[in-house]
């Protein structure tokens, strides 16, 4: 085939079994430039942060003011402020999604509580709401002016306490984020062994004392990682607390970049440095394990409820209420009043459709990038292949604004032909979003016996040709469903759209964003269904990826 | 068949006997080595294959014989050494012909059928360059050759074992390869399904023709569908020869354990006499043992299948039973001598002697005995 030349004497790709002494140069050489790609733009922060101190440097020889003022910066009581915001946000959020998540756990997976399976699959669709679109159905239900206070109006209630803040702000952000805990807890609760339990009571431990002794430990560890994806959800989200009007570092980050770009980018490099100790506190406690391992539970040692078994329904009832019922009610109200809050601006097919198109592209880009990357890893055993694919992990961590800010800054100091174009902002898409295509990808490349190129091979093609009539086809299934996850969460991707979109190019959720600011609530339900209809979309490709198997 | 061998000087320099001398040689390995990291696998093997014959690679796991298979496929290169397919080196003097354009066809130990065809496609998979309609007719060929027309449009996942096992034949057959090479070809089959299968690939490889090297560690498949077995060990052969000659005529220690049970009677040549613990064996029993082993001590290999034990008065008895093992049709007993040897004999499964028991054994074989000097144990 016309892909033999050169390939056919060169090394074989599929040697999987030992780490071949050969190394694909180009291949390694391609996927070196992905992965550097993903990263380079941070280099911007740095260049940012502390350009202020370079004319320092040139012009005094104690050049060790040139740290120094970064430095001072990060020491201003502003700073400090809103590392103090941050943290207490995040403690307080990973606090309560740890109570609420193990009690649920523990009532679906090992209790008889009525409808256990509804509520399993109930208590984890809040996963499905983006956390900005939970915000703003709560802040039109329960702002001082919002619809509670309309209904209770007639009894003489002018104004309601508010719910702005830290407490709305870690109210909502709870509500979106348990559900990690949650899953987590349970697949740990799922697969523990009861006989431990049973071994426990016998030995003369009640219920109560065998759950800390026996039941605690076990599922510490799951606990601890779901609760640290919690943790880095809420350090990286913008939308909640701006809309909140909380003061963490994405807030400030968004509302001062455009007059203070170093002070934001000191900011932004304290907010990495947080995010890269959770993630290394993440990476320790989760081990090789892998956290999803369920098997069948044991139904025949449920514990039994008695007569708490019905009041006790009340907690998952009320939490799914709050999480799921108000803001899909509140999106369904506004949208039965129709959008006659006039807020001139209609929402119009258009933004759809280019939401679409940016998706399709990043979708497109992410999943051809992601190829090399993902085979190299999957297929070779060298240490730069790992290397690469870790390397393209970074874009997924840094949080959306900062990795937005550091584009920008790329923009304008790189390519300002390219600032505030569609193909920057796809190209920020792509570098958050390249992970999940990798992943994928590189799970699907796993999934194919080796033995399957080999014999192609030996029937007549060449590495080339093997790649593409055997390898390829099969992991298909692993390249759509990863080009599917890019695509469903750049549809819903906030910060980077609001700093990167073009003047005038309206998509789905920058329109969502425009009629929140401006308080049209009405005219933004429409969108926000949507957005929440493919964000559980984008969830069911997940959960059925994770069943997905290739011989 | 033994009086035909029994001339030949002794047992070290009987040799390679070829199956058929005029046949040409299709493939050939000279001086191969093979190494991962510190780690020697293929250790200066030679060897070679004469058109038409199914040649096995028998040896215990990790002793390089799948190796050997995919360097001959063209799936790994050697470290030194040569390989040559029909006179022309495809490896080693810095030469590596792609496993795409060597003609080698492989079946592999998963079978590796893409799970994305049907059987047909599969089988078609390597005809991609012929027209249409030889690409037809040769799949249909194939199919009838495997008897496998009826499943033609199955996905591998609605095939069992042995329907699998076709389809990878007929793959690896339908472009007509130089040879084919099978990797553990029945170690995924069930234990019924494997002797039915051995029988049926023999006849299948038979008809087409198409010279074959397989590798196993099961010792029966070996002896079974081969013309010729290579016993292997530790990145050599050891031997290479007919199922029969290996079986009874083993060149080293090695190979008399690694097929069948073998029990070693120590003995010491004296005139036209071999003492033992069982008594005298006349020489000519033993096989090919050349005058200058006289006066010397030697090990007789002796399998079970030849021994019997019966209980006899201790003035007649060899020794003591110290173990029984049932096995179903046959029970082994396991014989310690009085000077030491011990020695395992089958019986059928009727027979009825407990542990402890005195017994004489006898050494009744219609066929001359293989034998090791004591001095290479």
């Amino acid at each position: 085939m016309e892909t033999d030349n050169g390939t056919t004497t060169t090394d074989d790709p599929t040697d999987a079994g030992r780490s071949s002494s050969s190394r694909p140069v180009g291949l390694t050489l391609l996927s070196g430039a992905i992965a550097a790609a993903t990263v380079l733009p941070l280099y911007w922060l740095f260049d940012t942060a502390f350009r202020a101190s370079k004319p320092v440097q040139l012009a005094d020889p104690t050049t060790w003011l040139g740290v120094l003022d970064p430095l001072s910066l990060l020491l201003e009581p502003a700073s400090i402020r809103v590392l103090r915001n941050s943290v207490v946000l995040v403690v307080c959020v990973t606090a309560a999604s740890i109570l609420i998540s193990v009690p649920l756990a523990y009532l679906t997976v090992r209790t008889d509580l009525p409808f256990r399976r509804f509520f399993t699959i109930a208590v984890m669709l809040p996963l499905v709401i983006p956390s900005y679109i939970g915000a703003f159905a709560f802040v039109s239900v329960f702002s001082p002016k919002g619809q509670v206070q309309s209904l209770l109006a007639p009894l003489g209630v002018e104004e309601l306490p508010g719910i702005y803040g830290l407490e709305g702000t870690v109210l909502v952000l709870t509500l979106y984020t348990y559900p990690y805990v949650y899953i987590t807890s349970r697949a740990a609760l799922k697969t523990l062994d009861t006989s431990l339990v049973d071994a426990a009571r016998t030995l003369r431990h009640s219920r109560w004392e065998a759950f800390k002794r026996v039941v605690v430990p076990q599922i510490r560890p799951a606990v601890a990682a779901g609760s640290l994806l919690t943790a880095l959800y809420t350090l990286s989200d913008f939308g909640t607390p701006q809309i909140m009007r909380y003061h963490v570092f994405t807030r400030i980050i968004y509302t001062r970049w455009a007059d203070s770009a170093e002070f934001v980018s000191v900011l932004s490099l304290q907010l990495l440095a947080v995010t890269v100790l959770i993630l290394a506190v993440e990476s320790r406690v989760r081990g090789d394990d892998t956290l999803h391992s369920s098997r069948g539970g044991q139904a025949a040692s449920r514990v039994r409820l008695g007569r708490w078994r019905w009041p006790v329904l009340a907690f998952p009832l009320a939490v799914v209420g709050l999480a799921l019922v108000v803001p899909i009610g509140t999106l369904g109200m506004w949208l039965l009043r129709g959008s006659a809050t006039g807020s001139g601006v209609p929402f119009e097919l258009e933004y759809v459709a280019n939401s679409i198109d940016v998706s399709l592209a990043a979708a497109l880009i992410a999943t051809l990038a992601g190829i090399p990357v993902a085979y190299l890893s999957a297929r070779y055993d060298t240490r730069l292949g790992d290397l690469f694919e870790r390397v393209t992990y970074v874009g997924y961590a840094v949080p959306g604004v900062v990795m937005g800010l550091a584009l920008v800054f790329l923009g304008i100091n790189l390519f300002p032909d390219l600032y505030l174009t569609l193909p920057l902002l796809i190209f920020a898409y792509v570098v958050r979003f390249l992970p999940q295509s990798v992943g994928s990808t590189r799970a699907s490349f796993l999934q194919v016996n080796p033995a399957l190129p080999e014999a192609a091979r030996t029937l007549g093609r060449s590495s080339v040709g093997a790649f593409r009539a055997v390898t390829l086809p099969l992991a298909a299934p692993g390249l759509l469903g990863g080009a599917a996850l890019v695509f469903l969460t750049t549809m819903k991707e906030l910060p980077a759209t609001l700093m990167l979109q073009p003047h005038g190019y309206k998509t789905l959720v920058t329109y969502i964003w425009q009629m929140q600011e401006d308080g049209y609530y009405g005219d933004a339900a429409v969108p926000a269904l949507v957005l929440v209809a493919i964000s559980a979309l984008s969830i069911f490709v997940i959960i059925s990826q994770e069943g997905y198997d290739v011989k | 068949m033994s009086n035909s061998t029994f001339t030949q000087g002794s047992s070290e320099t009987e040799g390679t006997s070829q199956p058929d001398s005029t046949a040409e040689t299709v493939l050939e390995l000279d001086g191969v080595c093979k190494t991962y990291g510190d780690e020697r696998v293929i250790d200066d093997l030679s060897l070679s294959v004469t058109d038409g014959e199914i040649l096995t690679l028998l040896g215990p796991s990790g002793c390089g014989k799948t190796t050997t298979l995919r360097l001959i496929a063209g799936l790994e290169r050697p470290g030194s050494g040569e390989v040559l397919l029909d006179g022309a080196p495809v490896a080693g003097n810095g030469d590596f012909v792609a496993p795409e354009q060597r003609g080698v066809g492989v079946v592999f130990q998963e079978f590796a059928l893409f799970p994305h065809m049907t059987a047909e496609e599969n089988i078609a998979f390597g005809l991609k360059d012929a027209p249409e309609s030889e690409r037809e007719d040769r799949v249909d060929e194939m199919l009838d050759l495997v008897g496998l027309d009826a499943h033609r449009d199955s996905h591998p996942d609605e095939l069992s074992g042995g329907q699998q096992q076709r389809v990878a034949l007929a793959r690896s057959l339908a472009p007509e390869p130089e040879m084919l090479l099978l990797d553990e070809p029945f170690s995924n089959l069930d234990v019924d399904l494997r002797v039915e299968m051995r029988e049926e690939v023999r006849r299948i490889l038979k008809d087409a023709g198409v010279t074959a090297i397989s590798v196993t560690h099961d010792q029966e498949e070996a002896l079974s569908i081969s013309d010729r077995v290579a016993v292997m060990n530790d990145g050599r052969i050891e031997q290479i020869d007919r199922p029969e000659q290996v079986f009874q005529h083993p060149e080293s220690r090695f190979v008399a354990g690694f097929l069948g049970h073998a029990s070693f009677l120590s003995g010491f040549v004296t005139g036209d006499e071999v003492e033992t613990g069982l008594g005298t064996l006349s020489r000519d029993r033993i096989h090919g043992l050349a005058e200058e082993y006289d006066g010397t001590k030697l090990d007789v290999l002796a399998r079970p299948d030849d021994l019997t034990a019966s209980p006899a008065p201790d003035d007649q008895s060899d020794g003591e039973v110290v173990h029984r093992r049932y096995l179903g049709p046959t029970v082994l007993y396991r014989v310690e001598l009085d000077n030491g040897d011990v020695l395992e004999c089958m019986h059928d499964h009727t027979d009825q002697v407990a542990v402890g028991t005195r017994v004489a054994v006898v050494l009744d074989a219609n066929h001359d005995l293989a034998w090791f000097p004591a001095s290479q144990r």
